[in-house]
C-alpha cells in the first residue's frame, strides 16, 4: 500500500507500485488537468509537483510519492490565482492549452527554487516542456512577470 | 443569405437551463426570402430545423453556439465576438455553448459543414454573424417597443440594455425576453441594419480567450479527458507498415496483466479499399485504466503480413521524388514559352529542393470515446469535423449517420491531424465488440508511427536571366505523393487543391515566361494535410531559389522579389491557361491574387525588420514571402550562426495582410506561434521510412521546437488594409513563409545554401 497527500487530500494507492502517478491520478483520482503527451518525460505535459519537486508524471512509478505530498495543477491553488496562473492569464498564453497545465507547473517549481531567474534560467528552466502551438515567447514574458510579481 | 428566426423556447432552452429564454436560429437558404423559410417552417411544423446561434435568458445571460472546433486558434473567442457585438451584447455576461456535429443545425454560413480546416472559419462566418448578431439586437429592440408600446425607430440597444430615445427610460436584455419571442424577424428590405464598422466595439479589438480560466487551472477538458460511466480504455497495436495487416496474434500475456480485460482484432480494411479516415485495423487491448493496457500491448505477440509497401524506404523514395522532379510532365500552367527563353537567356541557372515527410504530434495524441451500444451512439472526442467523425463511424458501424452524435471537447492541437478520425472508428468498432463505450487513447509513438503525414516533395526550379539580371524564364516543377491517394490509392499526380496550395498560384506576376509542372509520385503512406499543407514546401522552393539567383545575378533579393511579384493589382491564372484554380475553395473574383498585397507585405517587413542595415560577422537577415488562405505574409529572420555551427534566432518580424481581421490579439498568437511550428520545420521535421515502417517514434527522434530554441522576439505586423477588407486565412498562412526566411538568413549570414529540410546538423558539417 502507498499512502501520499494528494492536494491536500490522504490517498492510499493499492495497485501496481510502477504504475505511473499519472495514470493514477488521471484514471482513478478523475484529476484530468494533468496531460499525457508523450509517455517518455520529453514534453512535459504530465508535470506535478513531488515533495515540491517538478516531476513527469509519466513515467513516474506511485511509489515514489510513498508518504509525499502530490500537487496538481488542480492544487496549485485553492482559486486558480496562484501568480502563476495569474501571469499566465495577463499575457493570454494558451492557444489549446493542451500542454499549459505542465508549463504552469514546471513554471511555478522553477520560481519557488528560483524567484528571481535570469532569462536564460528561465530559458533552461523550461526548455523541458513542449508546445505546439508555439506560445513559448509569451510563457517567457509570463514566468517573468510571475517572478516580479510572487 | 441566413434567414433568421425566433425559434424560442425550443430545443435551446435544456441547454441553457434558464426558465425563459429567447432563442434565434438561422436557416440557410442560399439567395431565399425569410418569408419563404417561415411559409415552409408553418406548413410543415418544425421540418424546417434552423441553425441555433444564440439564446438570452431571462436574466439577461446572453449564450452563443460556437459550431467549429476550437484547437488553439481562439475560434470560440472570435466568432462569437462578431456576433455579440453586432447585437450590441456585454462580452462579459456572454458564455459560449460548443455545437455538436449536426450540419443542418450549426453550420449557419452553410459552406464548410463545421468542418474546422483550411483557416476558413473567419472569412465564412463574418457576414452571417453579423447578420445573426444584428437579427438578435432587432428582436430586443422591437420586444422593447412593444413594453413601452412606442414605435421600434424610438428603441436602440446599446450595451446589454435596450433604451427609449425621448424618454431615456432602459431596460436590461433579460427584462425583454418575455416580450420577444413572437417578433419575426423580417428579411430582404426590411430586414435588420447591420452596425457601421466605425460603431463595432469587440470587432477588431483585442479580446482574451474565452477559455483562459480553464487552461490555467487544468480545467479544460479535452478528447483524451472524456469519461462515460462504465467505460473501458483501449490501445491498439497497428501495422508498423501502411496497409500491413495481422497474420496472427498471441494475447495470453498481454490477458495476464492486471486490469487488460479483453484483446481483440480490428480487421484490416480489404485490400482494395481505399484507406480515407477508417480505422487502420490492428489488435486493440481494453481494460480498465490506461497503464494497464499499455503494459498488455507491450507483451502482446503479433505477426504482421507487412502488406504492399515494404519498398517503402526513404533512401531510394526520396530519389525517385527528386527523379520525378527533374523529369516534369504534366504541366500545369504554363505563361509565354520557357524553352525558347531559356535558349535566348543570357544565364540560366538549376536547382532543386527537398522537404521530407513531416506528422502533425500536436501535443494531445489522438483519443476518442464512443459508446456504440446506444441510439443514436455517443462520440465525445476532439475533432476538427464532428460530421465527417458521424460519417465514418457509421460507416464503421454499418449505420446510418442520423443515428450518431458527436460531441466535440476541445481539441489538445489540430493541425489537419484531428479532421481524420480513424481514431474514433476505432473507438466506435471497440465499444460495439466489447459492449460498453470505449475510449481509444493513441501514444506518441501510435501518433508519430501511424499517422497521415505531410508529403515529402522534390522540386526542381529553373530560371533564365537576361544580361541586366532579370529574370525572364521561371520552371517549377513539384514532385509529392497526392493526398488525394486516401480516396484514389492509385493517385500518382496531385489534385487541384494541392496545386492550389502555393504552386500553380505561383506569384512570381512579372515573369513573362513560366511553366509549372507536377512530376509523378506513389503514395505509400497515409498522406494527410497538415498545417499549411503544401504551401510549405513551394514557399520554400520558390522564396530560396529566387534569393539564389539574385545572388547570381548580384542584385538585392527584397528588390529581385518585388521585381517578380510586381504590384498588379490582380494576377489572372486564366490568361496562363489554368482552367481549375481552386482558390482554396472560395470564388476568385471575392479572394483574387493580389501581387501588389504581397509586395506591400514584404516592403512592410523589410522596413520593420531593418533589412539594409550592416550586420555583424555571422549574423544574417533572410525574408521570405508566401500568399495563402487569400493572405498574404512576409517575415524576416534574424539569425545569428555560431562557428560550430549552431545558431539562435534573436528576432523574427512578420508582415500579414488577412484583410479584415477580428481579434487581432488572436493573429498575434497564431503568427506567433506559425513561427515556431515553422522552425520545427526548417530545423528538425523529418519522418522518414525503412522498409515501409516510419523510423521515428516520440519527440526525441522527432523533435518539435523546444523554448531554448525557439525565436522569442516574434514580432507581428498586421497590415491595415482598408480597401480589401474581405477577411482571409489567419491560422495557417503564417507558416510557409518561415523556412525559406531561416535558410535565406543563414545564407547572408554564412554564404551556405541549405536546399533539403530540415536544417538539421548541416551547419554543423560545413
Amino acid at each position: 500500500m502507498i499512502a501520499m497527500k494528494i492536494n491536500g487530500i490522504s490517498r492510499q494507492f493499492h495497485g501496481d507500485p510502477n504504475m505511473p502517478l499519472l495514470w493514477y491520478v488521471r484514471d482513478e483520482l478523475g484529476l484530468t488537468g494533468s496531460k499525457f503527451g508523450c509517455g517518455m518525460a520529453l514534453c512535459g505535459a504530465c508535470t506535478m509537483h513531488v515533495g515540491g519537486d517538478a516531476v513527469r508524471s509519466c513515467v513516474t512509478p506511485v511509489s515514489v510519492a510513498d508518504g509525499k505530498e502530490v500537487t496538481t495543477i488542480e492544487g496549485l491553488d485553492p482559486n486558480g490565482n496562484h501568480p502563476v496562473q495569474r501571469a499566465w492569464r495577463a499575457h493570454n498564453v494558451p492557444q489549446c492549452g493542451y500542454c499549459q497545465s505542465g508549463q504552469i507547473m514546471s513554471a511555478a517549481a522553477l520560481l519557488d527554487r528560483n524567484p528571481d531567474p535570469s532569462d536564460d534560467e528561465i530559458v533552461s528552466g523550461m526548455a523541458g516542456n513542449i508546445c505546439r502551438c508555439g506560445t513559448y515567447q509569451r510563457i517567457f514574458a509570463a514566468v517573468r512577470t510571475a517572478a516580479q510579481e510572487a | 443569405m441566413a434567414g433568421v428566426q425566433n425559434i424560442s423556447r425550443r430545443d435551446f432552452l435544456k441547454h441553457t437551463g434558464a426558465t425563459g429564454a429567447l432563442v434565434l436560429g438561422a436557416h440557410v437558404v442560399p439567395g431565399s426570402m425569410i418569408a419563404a423559410v417561415q411559409a415552409q417552417a408553418q406548413a410543415t411544423g418544425q421540418s424546417v430545423q434552423p441553425n441555433l446561434f444564440v439564446a438570452i435568458s431571462d436574466d439577461g445571460a446572453v449564450t452563443i453556439t460556437c459550431s467549429r472546433s476550437e484547437m488553439g486558434q481562439g475560434v470560440r473567442t472570435g466568432i462569437p465576438m462578431i456576433l455579440a457585438d453586432e447585437m450590441e451584447a456585454d462580452w462579459h455576461r456572454v458564455a459560449i455553448w460548443q455545437a455538436p456535429g449536426d450540419e443542418t443545425k450549426y453550420d449557419p454560413a452553410g459552406k464548410d459543414g463545421q468542418n474546422t480546416d483550411g483557416s476558413r472559419s473567419t472569412r465564412h462566418h463574418l457576414d452571417v454573424m453579423r447578420e445573426l448578431g444584428a437579427a438578435g439586437r432587432y428582436v430586443l429592440e422591437q420586444a422593447a417597443a412593444k413594453k413601452w408600446g412606442v414605435d421600434a425607430g424610438e428603441v436602440y440597444a446599446k450595451h446589454h440594455r435596450l433604451y427609449h430615445t425621448a424618454t431615456g427610460r432602459s431596460f436590461d436584455f433579460g427584462e425583454v425576453v418575455d416580450a420577444a419571442a413572437d417578433v419575426k424577424v423580417p428579411d430582404g428590405d426590411g430586414a435588420p441594419k447591420l452596425k457601421d464598422p466605425s460603431q463595432w466595439k469587440y470587432i477588431g479589438r483585442d479580446m482574451p480567450v474565452v477559455d483562459n480560466y480553464d487552461m490555467s487551472t487544468g480545467g479544460a477538458n479535452f478528447g483524451a479527458d472524456a469519461t462515460i460511466p462504465g467505460m473501458k480504455i483501449a490501445v491498439v497495436a497497428r501495422s508498423p507498415v501502411y496497409r500491413g495487416k495481422v497474420k496472427s496474434f498471441d494475447a495470453t500475456e498481454a490477458l495476464e496483466v492486471q486490469g487488460v480485460e479483453q484483446v481483440v482484432e480490428i480487421p484490416a480494411l480489404p485490400d482494395d479499399a481505399p484507406a480515407e479516415f477508417h480505422a487502420l485495423g490492428g489488435v486493440a487491448v481494453v481494460g480498465t485504466n490506461t497503464w494497464s493496457v499499455l503494459e498488455g500491448r507491450k507483451k502482446l505477440r503479433i505477426e504482421w503480413d507487412d502488406g504492399p509497401n515494404t519498398a517503402h524506404d526513404s533512401g531510394t523514395y526520396d530519389d525517385r521524388l527528386r527523379a520525378a522532379a527533374r523529369a516534369g510532365g504534366h504541366v500545369i500552367r504554363d505563361r509565354g514559352n520557357v524553352d525558347e527563353a531559356f535558349t535566348a537567356a543570357d544565364e540560366v541557372l538549376e536547382a532543386e529542393y527537398f522537404v521530407p515527410y513531416f506528422i502533425h504530434t500536436p501535443m494531445e495524441p489522438p483519443a476518442a470515446l464512443v459508446d456504440a451500444n446506444v441510439r443514436p451512439v455517443r462520440i465525445i472526442t476532439s475533432t476538427q469535423s464532428p460530421n465527417e467523425t458521424r460519417q465514418y463511424v457509421a460507416k464503421a458501424l454499418g449505420i446510418e449517420k442520423t443515428d450518431v452524435e458527436c460531441q466535440v471537447t476541445l481539441l489538445g492541437g489540430g493541425f489537419g491531424r484531428k479532421s481524420k478520425p480513424d481514431f474514433a472508428c476505432e473507438a466506435a468498432i471497440l465499444s460495439k465488440m466489447v459492449g460498453a463505450p470505449v475510449r481509444v487513447q493513441w501514444t506518441r509513438e501510435d501518433e508519430i508511427r501511424n499517422g497521415y503525414y505531410h508529403a515529402a516533395s522534390a522540386h526542381g526550379l529553373k530560371a533564365g536571366l537576361d544580361a541586366s539580371g532579370k529574370v525572364t524564364a521561371w520552371h517549377h516543377t513539384g514532385a509529392w505523393p497526392s493526398l488525394i491517394a486516401l480516396w484514389a490509392p492509385a493517385a500518382k499526380t496531385g489534385h487541384a487543391i494541392e496545386y492550389g496550395l502555393g504552386l500553380i498560384d505561383t506569384p512570381y506576376n512579372e515573369v513573362p515566361n513560366l511553366r509549372i509542372e507536377n512530376g509523378e509520385a506513389d503514395a505509400m503512406i497515409r498522406v494527410g494535410w497538415y498545417r499549411s499543407v503544401n504551401n510549405i514546401q513551394h514557399a520554400f522552393a520558390m522564396n530560396c531559389f529566387a534569393n539564389e539567383l539574385a545572388a547570381a545575378a548580384g542584385r538585392d533579393p527584397v528588390e529581385f522579389l518585388l521585381e517578380l511579384i510586381g504590384d498588379a493589382e490582380v494576377m489572372d491564372l486564366t490568361e496562363d491557361g489554368v482552367l481549375e484554380h481552386w482558390n482554396y475553395g472560395d470564388p476568385v473574383e471575392d479572394w483574387p491574387i493580389m501581387p501588389k498585397r504581397l509586395s506591400n507585405v514584404l516592403r512592410t517587413v523589410a522596413a520593420k525588420s531593418g533589412y539594409g542595415k550592416t550586420l555583424p560577422r555571422g549574423h544574417g537577415l533572410g525574408l521570405a514571402v508566401h500568399r495563402s488562405f487569400h493572405s498574404y505574409v512576409a517575415t524576416a529572420v534574424h539569425v545569428v550562426v555560431h562557428d560550430d555551427g549552431t545558431f539562435r534566432i534573436p528576432q523574427v518580424d512578420t508582415a500579414i495582410d488577412c484583410g479584415r481581421y477580428v481579434n487581432p490579439e488572436g493573429v498575434r498568437k497564431q503568427i506567433e506561434g506559425a513561427a515556431i511550428y515553422g522552425n520545427s520545420v526548417a530545423q528538425f521535421g523529418k519522418i522518414t521510412t525503412s522498409k515501409g515502417a516510419v523510423v521515428q517514434s516520440n519527440f526525441h527522434d522527432y523533435p518539435i521546437t523546444r523554448m531554448n530554441n525557439a525565436p522569442l522576439d516574434v514580432r507581428v505586423h498586421i497590415v491595415e488594409d482598408f480597401v480589401h477588407l474581405r477577411p482571409c486565412g489567419v491560422g495557417e498562412p503564417g507558416v510557409p513563409p518561415y523556412a525559406p526566411a531561416l535558410v535565406n538568413a543563414i545564407h547572408d549570414a554564412t554564404g551556405k545554401r541549405i536546399r533539403t529540410l530540415p536544417i538539421g546538423d548541416q551547419l554543423k558539417s560545413a
